[in-house]
């Protein structure tokens, strides 16, 4: 309920500026020419001092992109992107690898503390408060990783927790087993554009039997003009283990597009759970419909081993477009997967978003969580598929998918594939969509709320049950940033 | 306290308030009456601020300030409350998270500092008791699955927390059994105050045994037709309104 308290005071203080993260970051940059060919690949490989392997398997996933066409089946609809406008490498200067938080552009930290990840106090309170509420932070800026906090101490505990470039130099045998091994090189369009082109990330890897000791978080931010960021994100949890990550992501506010195609693999060995949290928050445009990110990811999660699970948590509130299937691989007998979603559309935003549940082993089940939120002129589309393999006896899914409608331009959709080669298979579906009625907004305001407050509470109440899967640390952010994304969406 | 004069109103150009004069006092129990049909709801909207009503004509003055131009909830941070005839259903809000933002929205605009949480269930827990709402309904989805009665009972409760300077009760008998009835009256009647004022609407004198009002107001094609003491709405039961209708027709 103070929660409800401090979206009430958020909304209050966003009339003067909506997009809250649209600052600028003035630092000197380091930029790879534009456009892409063989010779930009070679320069990303070569700047980041990749060994030959991963030189070789860039170039072969450029050499396949090349032959790949868009895809075209989401409900979205932008003007065509020109590949060779984009810069595909742009770095802080002066950036050999901080070793400490000291050595890192002060520019940038100010950008992150903006951002409201204080990385400098983070450290200082590492010895002083009490374990659980902390949180190891990879910052990503544009192209690169400038920063990874806690790194010692994730250490002591066996976790390795690091840029994906540092990972390829210094463990290159996890990484080579373990890099496109849920998400194909040749996967998918955006997908394969990123395997050929990814400038950074991060690396999870946490060693049998080991519960990590802190939430493990990464922010990615865009910040230079016609720059593509393409990260690539790997995490393995070994035998029994078990991390919890979130992943958080803001742009300056900019009139053209920004194009972001990340990848996102992880890996559950037996009896080991990923819990995957995103707070979403790119750019959306403006009122007009006018720049925000172009957002077409790809997640994937392998539940590889036997009592396996992954757990995805999406608050997707930024972007202008998003392509975006978090999607779990249940392979290993009586493994789990979730997926827990919150998708917010408002102004000239067009989501479409859902996930896949492919049940392989025996026992398997998942449960789906969607809460689509469609306000302004926005377009919001729930895409998912849960399939059944001939040998996934047992399997079980349960999917409930809710849309809520906000004024009457905006457009709600939900488009569930079944498919079924199991005749034990269960799957259940849910689905409504309501809309806030003038009456019910009427009735609010009687008792005294504003707009802003009334279409808060009302939403914040349709989507509990998903801000409930967060951790604790983010469900607040999570919260305020549902109310200013819902900004001007009544009236 | 509240003061209408010459109120006219129309909605999708039909005519339902014709030149409506209306006074209540401050610490006055007015009671308005008349045939379904008269335009009752209509003014209780009108004075809290429902948008699809068009004023044509006339003013509500709440202390000598017209509230014409103001929103909602501006109106309710002044202290007008209405109780719904028909309260709404508000779906994964719990009536107790309901509770606690309507009644810190009205503080801050007020200018009070916040309920603390100790506080705010305290007093939720008090005025719940009284009208006989258990706990389980506050942890439940606002207005979702109540029954006609549990609705009307959470309207007052709503009033109670909130405190409001005048308050109006549209048809807020109606739907209810004597038990409830006497439960929703005794809600009010622990609410009378010299410096607060009731619009009570109803349909039926049957209320007006509980909450007996200082004066009763007959309402009739978007206007009032008669006014008088509490011995009007007797006169009311025995007769009907058809001498009403037929003056109007
Ligand atoms: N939204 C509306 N659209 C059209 N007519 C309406 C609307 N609301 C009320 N009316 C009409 O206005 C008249 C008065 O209604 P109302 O104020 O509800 O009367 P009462 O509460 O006295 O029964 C009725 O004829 C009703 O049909
Ligand atoms: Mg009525």
């Amino acid at each position: 309920m103070p929660a409800v308290q401090e979206t009430v005071e958020r909304v209050k203080a966003i009339d003067v500026e909506q997009y809250k993260y649209g600052f600028e970051t003035t630092i000197e940059m380091d930029k790879a020419p534009k456009g892409l060919s063989e010779d930009i690949v070679r320069l990303i490989s070569s700047k980041k001092g990749e060994p030959e392997w991963m030189t070789e398997w860039r170039l072969e996933a450029f050499r396949r992109w090349q032959t790949m066409r868009e895809p075209k089946w989401a409900r979205v609809n932008y003007p065509p992107i020109d590949y060779q406008e984009l810069y595909y490498y742009a770095a802080p200067k002066k950036n050999p690898a901080p070793k400490s938080l000291d050595e890192v552009d002060p520019e940038i930290l100010k950008t992150y503390e903006k951002l409201g990840i204080p990385l400098r106090e983070q450290e200082i309170l590492a010895g002083v408060e009490g374990a659980g509420s902390r949180v190891a932070v990879d910052a990503v800026f544009d192209s690169v990783s400038v920063v990874t906090t806690f790194k010692e101490e994730l250490k002591k505990a066996g976790v390795i927790f690091c840029s994906i470039s540092e990972a390829i130099r210094e463990y290159p045998d996890l990484v080579r087993k373990y890099l496109g091994s849920v998400v194909p090189v040749s996967d998918n369009f955006f997908a394969t554009l990123n395997s050929a082109v990814f400038t950074d990330g991060s690396f999870v890897y946490v060693p049998e039997g080991v519960r990590c000791p802190m939430e493990l978080s990464t922010y990615f931010r865009i910040n230079e003009r016609n720059t593509g960021q393409f990260e690539r994100t790997l995490i393995i949890a070994d035998k029994g283990s078990y991390v919890s990550y979130l992943e958080g992501c803001t742009a300056p506010a900019r009139d053209e597009n920004q194009l972001h195609a990340a990848v996102v693999e992880l890996i559950a060995l037996d009896d080991a759970e990923i819990k995957y949290s995103t707070v979403q928050n790119w750019y959306p445009g403006d009122a007009e419909g006018k720049g925000g990110v172009y957002n077409f990811v790809t997640k994937r999660g392998d539940c590889r081993g036997a009592n396996s699970k992954i757990s995805w948590t999406q608050v997707e509130t930024g972007s202008a477009i998003t392509w975006k299937y978090p999607s779990c691989i249940l392979r290993g007998d009586n493994s789990r997967g979730e997926f827990y979603s919150i998708a917010i559309s408002n102004g000239y935003q067009q989501v479409d978003s859902g996930t896949k549940m492919i049940h392989l082993g025996k026992n398997t089940t998942s449960r789906i969580i969607s809460k689509g939120i469609a306000a302004g002129r926005s377009e919001n589309t729930y895409r998912g598929l849960v399939s059944a393999h001939r040998k996934a006896s047992g399997a079980r899914n349960f999917t409930n998918c809710d849309s809520l409608l906000i004024g009457d331009k905006c457009g709600a959709h939900t488009v569930p594939y079944i498919e079924s080669k199991n005749a034990s298979a269960v799957f259940e579906h849910e689905a409504t969509t309501s809309k806030i009625s003038d009456d019910q907004m009427f009735y609010c305001l009687q008792r005294g709320l504003d707009e802003e407050e009334a279409v808060a509470l009302i939403v914040n109440g349709f989507v509990k049950d998903v801000l409930q899967q967060l951790p604790m640390e983010f469900a607040v952010e999570a919260q305020k940033l549902i109310s200013i994304s819902l900004e001007g969406s009544v009236g | 306290m509240l003061q209408i004069n010459n109120l006219v109103v129309e909605i999708e150009g039909k005519r339902i308030l014709n030149g409506l004069d209306l006074t209540v006092k401050a610490g006055e129990v007015a009671a308005i009456m008349g045939p379904n049909g008269s335009g009752k709801s209509t003014l209780s909207y009108v004075i809290a601020g429902k948008e699809e009503y068009e004023v044509l004509d006339g003013e509500i003055l709440v202390d000598g300030e017209n509230i014409l131009e103001l929103e909602p909830n501006e109106r309710a941070a002044r202290g007008v409350f209405l109780a719904f005839q028909y309260p709404l259903e508000i779906p994964g809000v719990s009536t107790m998270t309901f509770l606690k933002a309507i009644m810190n929205a009205q503080r801050k605009a007020r200018e009070e500092a916040e309920l603390t949480t100790p506080e705010f269930m305290k007093r939720v827990r008090a005025a719940a008791e009284k009208l006989h709402i258990d706990q389980e309904m506050l942890r439940r989805g606002l207005n979702v699955g109540f029954s006609g009665g549990e609705k009307k009972r959470m309207e007052i409760l709503q009033m109670a927390l909130l405190e409001p300077r005048f308050c109006i009760l549209d048809e807020t008998d109606s739907g209810l059994d004597i038990d409830a009835l006497k439960i929703v009256a005794e809600g009010v009647n622990t609410l009378r105050d010299p410096a607060r004022a009731f619009l009570v609407i109803t349909h039926y004198q049957r209320l007006l045994n509980h909450i007996v009002p200082d004066t009763v107001h007959v309402m009739a094609n978007g206007r009032i037709v008669r006014s008088g003491g509490k011995e009007l709405a007797l006169e009311l039961e025995a007769s009907g309104y058809a001498d009403y209708r037929e003056q109007a027709a």
